[in-house]
């Protein structure tokens, strides 16, 4: 079990309040990610959960539980940081170890539960090493390693695979989601990488200055964005902001266009642009399209065959129904 | 490194003959007090005898057998090692608390820990005196050991304090996450961690206990009476008794000069505050 609900919580240091009151329930089960621009306070609602920092008032509940006055250590919950925290002075086998020899578990049950850890995490053979021999994501692999084998009720990830390379990252974005799956506990996951965010989650909660600004699955995100900061927020490349006569014309203050909506076309289409620089990614393409007269520049995501070059006159078809409308506050049209 | 690589010879020279002229500054105090304890008292005050005698040992054997060098030498670990380890059992938790709990009044706090170190001791010494006649702790072990310990504790905790602020703080917050109490903690990960610090602070305190003259000398008269108070007390104006002076004193420095030779590198660590790595 793992259900987690903050009840107006707040969080200041010292004169600045960094969490105004905030509501949030995550289901058992759920995997949720927290994401939103650095400095937002993605880490400190995850330490709040914790217990690793003090609420300014409001409540924290575990499983309807008050927590907001428990230490860390009495919670149930594990933790996996960005810079990893294992012990340097201790072995592979003793980090992994550690939490459950605090718990008092018999020797016999520690190995096997090591075992089955190391064994679904690739690390058997380096069970006698020092966190210090092992590259970065060996070292992430034990920190998973230590939070899975005291049960908890549910996971807390800091930005896990921040300090990995590009390739590493998307091979343990599967590992952990994988692991999701299979055991269903409960995990909170922070990032700022939205890509990390759309496909972990069933629950994306994006925040902006300590403010939720909208909760819901990654695709009711990516469909529905409720104002314009998710809808910049989420999808990439970024949507594609139009203000003025074309937007009053559809009775909006500011319509967005998702790069991937808008199609390239031989005839004459409703816009027109001047090709700029293109990033040929392989299987798509995207254009930057100058002198449209909507904006300084509009992205468009073509397939990667459509051949154009630098300074080329287009015509661009956006489909129309796919068009998001906000008001004059940013705030969606329904 | 990088520095001494790039420096030419004639530098190394004579950053060498420098460093050679001031460790030689340095150590010959001590190479003449060892010099003269083993010159007869007569024998010591004559300048035609300064590196030309006939060495003896009378002054050592004298002082074991009519001074009692051993009971002092007791009286000096025993209240050197206690007060260092009752240091070190308050100055870590504390320190650990202000490394990795701070407040606002953290910083204060350790300035205003140094800042006893300013009171002039001989201030303190008639209320120290009169207290510890009064309450019948005067020359006695417990009383030395709580002075040094009180003494050297701002140094102590501020060392600790250095050390423990090198610790990644998500290191101790990963320990509370596993499940451990606050003595857990300091038992299972801070001080296997901050091992080194924490000889390198015992071994400093432990020597300035060891070495402290002004409150042992004075709150003791025998039972208590540690080596710096056998210096004190064969010191005579006139200088007619040089060499068994030399004697006691390279016999009760002696110990610690050992113990900093062999811990030469923690001391280096200590005394750099862990800028050394
Ligand atoms: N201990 C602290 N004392 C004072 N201010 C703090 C403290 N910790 C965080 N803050 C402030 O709180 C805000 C939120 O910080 P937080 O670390 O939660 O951001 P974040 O969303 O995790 O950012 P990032 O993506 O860069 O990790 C920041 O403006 C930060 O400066
Ligand atoms: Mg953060």
């Amino acid at each position: 079990m793992g259900r987690i609900v903050l009840e107006k919580v707040t969080k200041s240091f010292g004169d600045t309040q960094v969490i105004p009151p905030l509501d949030l329930t995550i289901e058992d089960g759920e995997f949720a990610v927290f994401v939103g621009p650095s400095g937002c306070g993605k880490s400190t609602l995850l330490r709040l959960i914790a217990g690793l920092e003090h609420t300014t008032s409001g409540k924290v509940l575990i499983d309807g539980e008050d927590m907001t006055e428990i230490s860390p250590s009495k919670r149930g919950l594990s933790m996996v940081f960005q810079t990893y925290a294992l012990y340097p002075h201790m072995t592979v086998r003793k980090n992994i170890a550690f939490p459950m020899r605090m718990a008092g578990l018999s020797e016999e049950e520690q190995n096997k539960k090591i075992e089955a850890a190391a064994e679904s995490l690739n690390l058997t053979d380096y069970l006698d090493r020092k966190p210090g021999q092992l590259s970065g994501g060996q070292r992430q692999r034990v920190a998973i390693g230590r939070a899975i084998v005291r049960d908890p009720s549910a996971f807390l990830f800091d930005e896990p695979l921040s300090n990995l390379d590009a390739a590493l990252r998307v091979g343990m974005r599967l590992e952990i989601t994988e692991m999701h799956e299979r055991m269903k506990t409960t995990m909170i996951y922070v990032t700022h990488d939205q890509v990390e965010a759309m496909t972990m989650a069933n629950k994306i909660v994006v925040l902006q200055a300590g403010v939720i600004e909208q909760v819901g699955t990654p695709l009711e995100l990516y469909h529905k964005p409720c104002n314009l900061f998710v809808a910049g927020f989420i999808g990439s490349p970024k949507m594609n902001f139009i203000m003025g006569t074309e937007a009053a014309h559809m009775g909006a203050a500011t319509i967005g266009i998702r790069p991937e909506h808008i199609d390239v076309v031989e005839e004459a289409g409703v816009w027109q642009g001047r090709v700029g620089v293109a990033e040929h990614l392989g299987s798509d393409t995207f254009f930057h399209i100058h002198d449209t007269g909507l904006t300084e520049t509009l992205t468009v995501r073509a397939p990667g065959d459509v051949q154009l070059k630098h300074g080329d006159i287009i015509s661009l078809n956006p489909r129309t129904e796919l068009i998001h409308k906000f008001d004059d506050k940013g705030l969606r049209i329904a | 490194m990088a520095i001494v690589a790039q420096s030419s010879k004639a530098g190394r020279i004579s950053r060498a003959t420098l460093a050679w002229i001031v460790g030689l500054l340095f150590f010959f105090p001590i190479f003449w007090m060892v010099l003269t304890s083993f010159k007869t008292d007569a024998d010591a005050v004559k300048p035609e005898f300064l590196f030309f005698f006939t060495p003896t040992l009378e002054n050592y054997l004298n002082m074991t057998e009519n001074y009692d060098y051993w009971r002092f030498a007791r009286n000096s670990v025993i209240t050197s090692v206690f007060a260092t380890i009752f240091a070190l059992a308050v100055g870590i938790p504390c320190a650990y608390a202000m490394a990795f709990n701070p407040s606002r009044a953290t910083k204060d706090v350790l300035m205003w820990m140094l800042s006893t170190k300013m009171l002039p001791a001989a201030a303190v010494l008639y209320p120290m005196t009169f207290l510890t006649k009064s309450v019948g702790l005067f020359d006695t072990h417990f009383m030395v050991i709580v002075v040094l310990m009180l003494i050297n504790l701002p140094i102590v905790i501020w060392m600790l304090f250095t050390y423990f602020k090198e610790i990644p703080k998500e290191i101790i917050e990963a320990g509370q996450m596993d499940g451990v109490n606050t003595w857990g903690e300091i038992r299972e990960i801070l001080i296997p961690l901050a091992w080194g610090g924490i000889a390198s602070t015992a071994l400093l305190c432990f020597i300035f206990c060891w070495n402290e003259a002004y409150w042992t000398v004075r709150l003791t008269t025998t039972d208590a009476a540690t080596l710096s108070k056998l210096i004190e007390g064969n010191r005579a104006p006139e200088g007619l008794f040089f060499g068994r002076l030399s004697a006691v004193s390279a016999a009760a420095v002696g110990p610690i000069v050992v113990l900093g030779w062999f811990c030469q590198k923690q001391l280096v660590q200590g005394l750099t505050f862990g800028a050394v790595k």
